[in-house]
């Protein structure tokens, strides 16, 4: 590490004399950010909350990268002391201070060339994609190497070569990459003004894996390769993908040895005013890890994108959607409608109106044959037909979002969601009822002054299963550069009588230019988090937290 | 810790100078790759790089805000702001529609795996970046506030009268 850290200052200091050297002083660029979230914990059995032995936990990282024309370098500091709870392994792996994150990168001509660790996407990302969500721990990027090629005007082509980021390690196996894409319109000059827009991409990664099981006889290299196309014409776009991966045994899937796919369409036609989104997707055991044993976030090649909705209120979000990498089908349908400025319901702003609708079953499994159960080990597996839909539902949202503008003073945004909810498949365990949630909320916010507001948001959400009902308040004032927080979340419906809990927060925060800081008081829920489309179980606590983040 | 001592007092010693767009290649809503350095061109005229997604209400709130007043600032300044989302594969698709329902009149771009947004070293979102006529960036904003756009706006007018921000 110390080597790595001397070479990259070296490279600074050699590249910074050498620009000594112009006859206009060119020092480069140096920019950054760092980002830290502390908490101290107290311990409150009422919520089931427990506070660690250390009783203050933080995740602190800074990004330092500099930039001279072609050439770019970077470092990432990340501390760990020690997790804060909830995050992955926290109170083990992930403990720590060091750089697990370095990189450089230079362009000449056509070609980008990139060393160190790298993040990156193919197509929708069904086959690959590294990637990192620091509020949840996520960080798969590859250390290894990257070329880009720009072979002509719209073809574009990508290699790698690397090993997965796992906490300060590495994991155990090599994926290796390749991605074309060519957009016809840039390739093909007389159709560069044409309104039909055409593009299409593959994509091949190949994993590599040693054999250490004594039972099975296990594949070392696994390949996966997608296809995907997009046409645009006027307002309408269609995307799809369809991937495919042989036979990958692991801990995932129970250690069959099906070949998996997974398919996405995502058609929309918008114009001004309305846009109208129908997605559908359909997954057959398409789990892919550098590591057939890794387990949660860990050591992901691919990413399976959910297609339901990703809610941001508190209370909707209570019981999120994760992707089922061994089986699923799912679809989508949204339109937004905005009633024009001046009409009767559009009001002097315009209203806008938004309606969406996804449902998820698992794919029709039939066992192999007559004498070998479902999934059984070493096997392989199920048989199903392409697109079959099962008859289990895993998940439905219906929603509908009224967001409007009244005067100069006053916005509005209402929603109601119905959200059902499959509790044992989505939190893996078994004998819960499925959730079946009625969610309102009414967002308000009155301006004073321009910058003189108050934000209140009124949720209710109604349920006879998990938890039972609950209702929030949370009123937000600011002022210019300043924000003051007050918010109660009371499971007033818990079937249990003896435990209905508040959930009682005050915070306030500051923010001036690129940098924020915030201090919050409160009690946490123990639910799942999400951000992307990723999830993680977050216990309940109690305490103050400390964020700060800044970019320069 | 003597190594973190250095690399802070290197960062302090390069950070005087003001920082350009990096050259990233992210899609525009109709699928076409575009570089970042070649978007954010506007003959000598400010740029406002805004990172956001359809799943973030601030980032909502703001250009609705100045979504309603963009053609002020775009006559009074010859602005041009470019919306940088983050969606990834979720809704990245989705967004085209999204954008044009509301009838927002700004360009959007699409960054799904965050490249641009690593390379601009943000955060969270929403996150804002003015660029003056030589294309560096002279002041940057995190979160929306109520009213903040009144505030973006008042930059903008200095950067384009060529003043210094402090």
């Amino acid at each position: 590490m110390k080597k790595t850290i001397l070479l990259i200052l070296s490279i600074f200091i050699w590249v910074y004399s050498y620009s000594q050297n112009d006859t206009q002083t060119n020092y480069g660029q140096v920019s950054g950010n760092f980002q830290s979230e502390a908490q101290y914990y107290i311990t409150d059995s009422l919520i089931g909350a427990i506070a660690p032995i250390e009783k203050t936990l933080a995740n602190s990282w800074a990004n330092i990268s500099y930039n001279l024309g072609n050439f770019s370098a970077g470092i990432r500091y990340e501390g760990y002391l020690n997790s804060i709870l909830g995050y992955p392994n926290s109170g083990g792996k992930n403990d720590g201070v060091g750089f697990p994150h370095r990189w450089a990168s230079f362009a000449v001509d056509k070609f980008e060339i990139t060393l160190g660790n790298f993040y990156e996407q193919f197509g929708n990302g069904l086959v690959l994609r590294s990637y990192e969500e620091k509020m949840l721990g996520v960080d798969n990027s590859l250390d290894g190497f990257r070329i880009k090629y720009n072979l002509t005007n719209g073809v574009y082509l990508k290699g790698l070569l690397g090993k997965q980021r796992y906490y300060w390690e590495h994991g155990p196996g090599i994926v290796r990459g390749f991605d074309g894409e060519i957009q016809f319109n840039e390739l093909i000059e007389k159709f560069a003004e044409s309104s039909l827009r055409i593009s299409l991409g593959g994509s091949f990664v190949s994993k590599f894996q040693k054999e250490e099981s004594p039972i099975y006889n296990l594949p070392k290299n696994i390949a996966a390769s997608a296809g995907r196309i997009d046409i645009r014409y006027n307002g309408f776009a269609l995307n799809s993908e369809y991937a495919y991966k042989i036979n990958d045994p692991s801990a995932d899937n129970d250690y069959i040895y099906k070949n998996g796919q997974a398919f996405m369409v995502n058609a929309s036609y918008s114009q001004k005013g309305l846009g109208v989104v129908l997605s559908t997707k359909w997954v057959d055991n398409m789990s892919f890890r550098s590591d057939r044993n890794a387990s949660l976030t860990d050591l992901n090649i691919n990413l399976l994108p959910e297609l339901t909705r990703n809610h941001v209120y508190m209370l909707p979000a209570f019981y999120p959607y994760a992707s089922q990498v061994k089986g699923e089908w799912g679809s989508k349908a949204e339109i937004t409608y905005k009633i024009p400025k001046g009409s009767l319901l559009g009001g002097k702003y315009g209203t806008t109106i938004m309606l969406n609708y996804s449902r998820v079953h698992n794919i029709d499994k039939q066992a192999v044959n007559d004498s070998l159960p479902l999934d059984a080990p070493g096997t392989l597996g199920y048989k199903t037909s392409f697109f079959s839909i099962g008859e289990e539902l895993y998940f439905q949202d219906a929603n509908i979002e009224i967001n409007k503008r009244w005067n100069k003073k006053l916005y509005s945004n209402f929603s109601y969601v119905n959200l059902i909810y499959n509790y044992n498949i989505l939190r893996g365990t078994t004998g819960y009822e499925n959730v079946n949630a009625h969610i309102a909320i009414a967002d308000i916010t009155y301006k004073f002054k321009p910058q003189l507001a108050l934000k209140s948001e009124i949720q209710h959400m109604y349920t006879k299963q998990d938890e039972g009902s609950w209702a929030m308040a949370l009123f937000e004032f600011t002022i210019p550069n300043w924000f003051f927080t007050v918010l109660d979340n009371w499971n007033y419906g818990n079937l249990n009588e003896n435990h209905r809990p508040h959930y009682f927060n005050f915070g306030f925060g500051h923010i001036s230019g690129g940098t924020r800081i915030q201090l919050t008081y409160g009690k946490t829920r123990a639910g799942v988090m999400c951000v992307g489309g990723v999830c993680r179980n977050v216990p309940a606590s109690n305490g103050v937290s400390l964020s700060i983040s800044s970019t320069f | 810790m003597k190594k973190i001592i250095l690399i802070f007092s290197l960062v302090l010693f390069f950070s005087t100078v003001f920082s350009q767009v990096p050259s990233v290649m992210i899609k525009d809503i109709k699928g076409k790759s575009v570089n970042t350095k070649s978007i954010t061109q506007n003959n000598g005229k400010p740029v406002l790089i805004c990172f956001w997604a359809t799943w973030c209400k601030p980032c909502i709130k703001e250009f609705n805000a100045i979504n309603d007043e963009y053609d002020d600032w775009v006559d009074e300044t010859g602005v041009k702001v470019i919306a940088i989302s983050i969606d990834d594969a979720r809704s990245s698709n989705s967004v085209g529609a999204f954008v044009n329902a509301r009838g927002w009149e700004f360009p959007v771009y699409l960054d799904p795996n965050g490249d641009f947004k690593r390379a601009m070293n943000v955060g969270d979102i929403p996150h804002t970046f003015l660029l003056d006529k030589n294309g560096k960036v002279v002041w940057q904003h995190t979160s929306y506030l109520e009213g903040d756009e009144a505030k973006t706006f008042e930059m903008i007018k200095k950067v384009a009268k060529g003043q210094a921000i402090k």
